[in-house]
């Protein structure tokens, strides 16, 4: 997995993304110009701001809810693992429109919380939630193989040498999940960097405030401005990028003790 | 500290795995729990340091229950056969794990931690990853880990069983010196007769879940109490023989009847070493061909083949197996000079038991 | 193991009374509790407000808003695409997995890459890369409209860019099975004279066909829900270039509560229906290997 984004990232994306300015013929100026503009750094910030929160809800409920998975026998286990895919298989426009409507003020769940002053749907809120939504099942599926395999004499070690279960979890279990865990937030947030359909119907998508990068590339579209579109776009990938491979190498240094 | 099992049973699921145990180990022992795999030694080892609750029957320390004491409690060092380092720990900061958990302070952690890796030779290794170490460094490491936090018993889950053969007879003998500087009360299990021999002072036999036998390396290799012990300690001939004529019988073997009936069968049992041969065949009363000669260094080891089929084990040093010329195939004359009455008529052990494990047994011999 | 007794590990993981390395019942519930309910308020919730949603104004209204002509031709269409695209991906994945797995050659890691590609990249610039390709002020455009042939704002870009999106799922699920299989049975099978096709068809393709089938609907639910790339290149005109997902926008955006969640309905349906064979494999990928298991164990004994 690291290596292939890294070798996607300087074989294929780069010059992919050259070829694409070249093909559009765009000077430099204009391509700062299209792809700095104001409009396009709020939605940056937005874009990777709430996929960077998403990601993070999801390494904390991943984490909970693999260990749960594994760990514990209960009724209704398995259809709780199959649930978790059900982000994967239901389309991103059905999420969206649904979650919209269920935080909305007489949605199910909206009717409660916007009187307490939370308003998730049609804010940026509600971009975070749909983006966690979009990207759950990454951190549990990463992290299920890696808590099925763990060896169990190491907890048991740690008991024996007066490590309560707390204990046992933070200095022993989880510095063993990190690797696993930074792969699964890697995958979650790339998801939810490139995700369009859901936000658009949970978004107010205004310009500046709720617009996310992929809105804003379609926003070019529509206005058959392909050039500029194709400068977001550049953009969008290499910045992904970029944090993939940090994150990569955050994750190698972290794995440095497994062989 | 003394440790007792009082009627111990533990149970998983259906499965019966200990049996109704009772076993005391006293302050400063050196004991084994021997026993084929699946036989429950390491049920009883892991109900000792608390990672096992048993199903009935009572565990005292020092008198008291401590049943329901849990593991992070109960103060034992635990030796994992596979070691279970802390991968993403150094050695220091695996060795300092428990005394961490304990709060010492910085100054008497570093110098316990040094005290220890001193002494078990892994000075200079501290800032080492356990991936970095061999397998004999582990080992020490993941038992001077248990030792830190000054456990009152160190307890060692087949300790030997993942290292090669070299390496785990150096290891046996510093763990039989690391015992006698630190007199700390120590079970360990195994499956390999030998290594429970050589290292303890107390051998504690378990099959399917029940003790067997306890006793001293020569108790119970010299006295076994019953046909599963002295098979499983050292190699042993098994004759089946049926009384006929006040004789018990076996083709041209014949011994007295030991009291049994007419008609009814008996089993007895001889150490190769009672066998005696001589290349002179009137010296002894049976005649036998050497079949196979096994050479173990400064003994052989011979299978003897007598006229009728029956297959006998026996030791001669080699230079005495020289000395009288003797060679695969040579005829010699033979007598037993001692056996063991195993079991008559009903009352012997099942034979399932005692094939299956007397296989292994042969191979390696004592 | 003569004695049938499992050794310590193993059974302790069975036995309840772990005390000490186990949480107590206490932070187990608690943690139980926290999972199932974020699993149902999360997941399950907007998955029951769909159907609720649908059914808001009755059964008729849910018949009557599926039946709109422009609904109906979203059905129709996103059938259309996805029927042309499993089969294409199914037979492309097979392929590329077959040649990653089973042989060396020199760009194989170039090709592990491009498949992957699709899940890394945005939809939307995925559509967008087919846009500026065969749009008409694209790559090809002119050349294309010469020859009085629509690619973008039509079916075939819809095709394409669906095709170009889903066609990782078969691929990736088959390759590590692949490669896990080795080649020992292939070879056993060409020396016993089987062809190269007998060999895959009756050596290498029965012992990956759960993962087969797992990619196909996997592909199949991305092919019918796919919003980014073919929002893109469709052009959104309403009955002839609208899948079902660019339909629920549309619906949508004109206040059509009950007809967008009707046309939600059936696709939430796709997703359950989904699950539920991914499910349904899985288990009887797990009782084969089970068996499996068992075979081989029992021949070891004797």
């Amino acid at each position: 997995m690291g290596y292939s984004i890294v070798y996607l990232s300087l074989v294929v994306l780069i010059p992919l993304a050259g070829l694409l300015i070249r093909v559009t013929a765009m000077s430099w100026a204009d391509f700062v110009r299209v792809a700095f503009s104001d409009r396009a750094l709020a939605a940056y910030r937005l874009t990777f701001g709430a996929s960077f929160l998403a990601a993070t809800i999801n390494a904390v409920l991943g984490t909970l809810l693999a260990w749960v998975l594994t760990r514990y026998r209960f009724p209704g286990r398995k259809i709780l693992d199959a649930l978790v895919d059900f982000p994967f298989a239901l389309p991103t426009a059905v999420a969206g429109l649904t979650l919209a409507n269920l935080f909305s003020q007489t949605g199910w769940l909206g009717q409660f919380l916007v009187p307490l002053g939370l308003h998730l749907a049609y804010t940026t809120g509600g971009i975070v939630l749909a983006l966690t939504f979009v990207s759950l099942p990454f951190v549990v599926r990463t992290l299920q193989p890696v808590l099925e395999e763990f060896e169990v004499e190491l907890e048991e070690a740690a008991a024996t040498l007066g490590a309560g279960r707390w204990c046992t979890f933070r200095r022993v279990v989880f510095p063993a999940l990190l690797p696993a865990l930074m792969t699964g937030f890697a995958l979650a947030f790339a998801r939810a960097v490139g995700e369009y359909g859901s936000v658009l119907f949970i978004s107010s998508n205004k310009p500046y405030v709720s617009e996310i990068t992929p809105q804003v590339i379609m926003g070019w579209l529509d206005q058959f401005e392909y050039a500029n579109a194709m400068a977001v776009a550049v953009v969008m990938l290499s910045a992904s990028f970029a944090i993939l491979i940090t994150i990569n190498l955050l994750e190698r240094w972290a794995s440095r003790f497994q062989r | 500290m003394s440790i007792e099992l009082r009627h111990v049973s533990k149970r998983f699921g259906s499965v019966s795995a200990v049996e109704d145990v009772s076993l005391t180990v006293d302050d400063g022992e050196l004991v084994a729990l021997l026993g084929p795999s699946g036989g429950g030694k390491t049920t009883v080892l892991r109900m000792i340091a608390g990672l096992e609750v048993p199903t009935s029957g009572d565990l005292l320390v020092r008198g008291e229950r401590v049943n329901d004491v849990p593991v992070q409690k109960r103060n034992i060092g635990f030796v994992f056969q596979s070691y279970a380092l802390f991968k993403t720990m150094s050695v220091f900061d695996n060795v300092a794990f428990g005394l961490k958990i304990r709060n010492t302070p910085p100054a008497e952690m570093q110098a316990r931690v040094d005290e220890l890796l001193k002494l078990f030779g892994l000075d200079g290794l501290g800032r080492r990853l356990p991936h970095q170490l061999s397998g004999g460094q582990r080992q020490r490491v993941a038992i001077a880990r248990a030792l830190a936090p000054r456990p009152s018993v160190l307890l060692l889950d087949e300790p030997f069983g993942a290292v090669d053969a070299k390496i785990r007879q150096e290891l046996r003998e510093w763990l039989v010196r690391l015992h006698r500087e630190l007199h700390v009360t120590t079970i360990f299990v195994t499956h390999d007769q030998e290594e429970a021999m050589e290292v303890s002072n107390r051998i504690v036999i378990f099959s399917r879940g029940r003790l067997e036998q306890i006793g001293s390396p020569r108790d119970v290799y010299e006295q076994p109490k019953n046909e599963f012990v002295a098979r499983f300690i050292g190699v042993l001939n098994v004759l089946e023989l049926t009384v006929r004529g006040g004789a018990a019988r076996l083709n041209e073997l014949s011994f007295p009847s030991h009291g049994v009936a007419e008609g009814e069968t008996l089993r007895i049992g001889f150490r190769p070493y009672a066998v005696q041969i001589s290349s002179n065949l009137q010296e002894h009363p049976h005649s036998a061909v050497i079949r196979h000669v096994y050479f173990l260094g400064v003994q052989l080891r011979l299978e003897l083949e007598t006229p009728s089929g029956l297959i006998l084990r026996t030791r001669i040093v080699k230079d005495d197996f020289l000395r009288q010329g003797l060679e695969q195939g040579s005829s010699v004359s033979f007598q037993i000079r001692e056996y063991r009455v195993l079991s008559t008529g009903a009352n012997n052990l099942s034979p399932e038991v005692a094939t299956v494990h007397s296989a292994a047994n042969f191979a390696e011999g004592i | 193991m003569a004695h049938g007794i499992p050794k310590g590990p193993q059974v302790a993981m069975n036995s309840k009374s772990r005390r000490g390395i186990e949480e107590p019942e206490f932070i187990r519930k608690v943690l139980i509790g926290i999972a199932v309910g974020f699993v149902g308020v999360f997941l399950l919730l907007p998955l029951a407000n769909v159907f609720a949603q649908a059914f808001a104004k009755g059964w008729s209204a849910y018949i009557q808003s599926l039946q709109q002509p422009d609904t109906r031709s979203a059905v129709l269409l996103t059938l259309l695409v996805s029927a042309i695209c499993v089969p294409l991906n199914l037979v492309f994945g097979v392929i590329a997995a077959w040649a990653v797995a089973k042989f060396q050659f020199r760009g194989k890691a170039l090709l592990i890459t491009l498949i992957d590609l699709p899940f890394s990249v945005s939809p939307v610039v995925s559509g967008l890369i087919f846009v500026v390709m065969f749009g008409a002020q694209g790559y090809l455009g002119p050349w294309l409209d010469s020859k009085d042939i629509q690619i973008i704002f039509a079916v075939p870009g819809i095709v394409l860019a669906t095709l170009f999106v889903t066609f990782p799922f078969v691929a990736r699920e088959l390759i590590p099975l692949m490669e896990a299989q080795g080649s020992d049975a292939e070879q056993a099978a060409l020396t016993l004279g089987a062809t190269g096709w007998q060999t895959f068809r009756y050596v290498t393709l029965p012992s990956v066909k759960w993962g087969l089938l797992y990619g196909v609907i996997l592909c199949n639910a991305r092919a019918m829900g796919e919003f980014g790339a073919v929002s893109v290149v469709s052009g959104h005109i309403s009955g002839v270039t609208e899948t079902l997902p660019l339909r629920i926008e549309k619906l949508h955006q004109e206040y059509q509560s009950v007809g967008a969640f009707s046309a939600a309905s059936l696709l939430a349906l796709v997703a359950l229906i989904t699950l539920g064979l991914k499910t349904w494999l899985e288990r009887r990928q797990a009782a084969e290997q089970a068996l499996g298991q068992s075979d081989s164990l029992s021949s070891h004994e004797h």
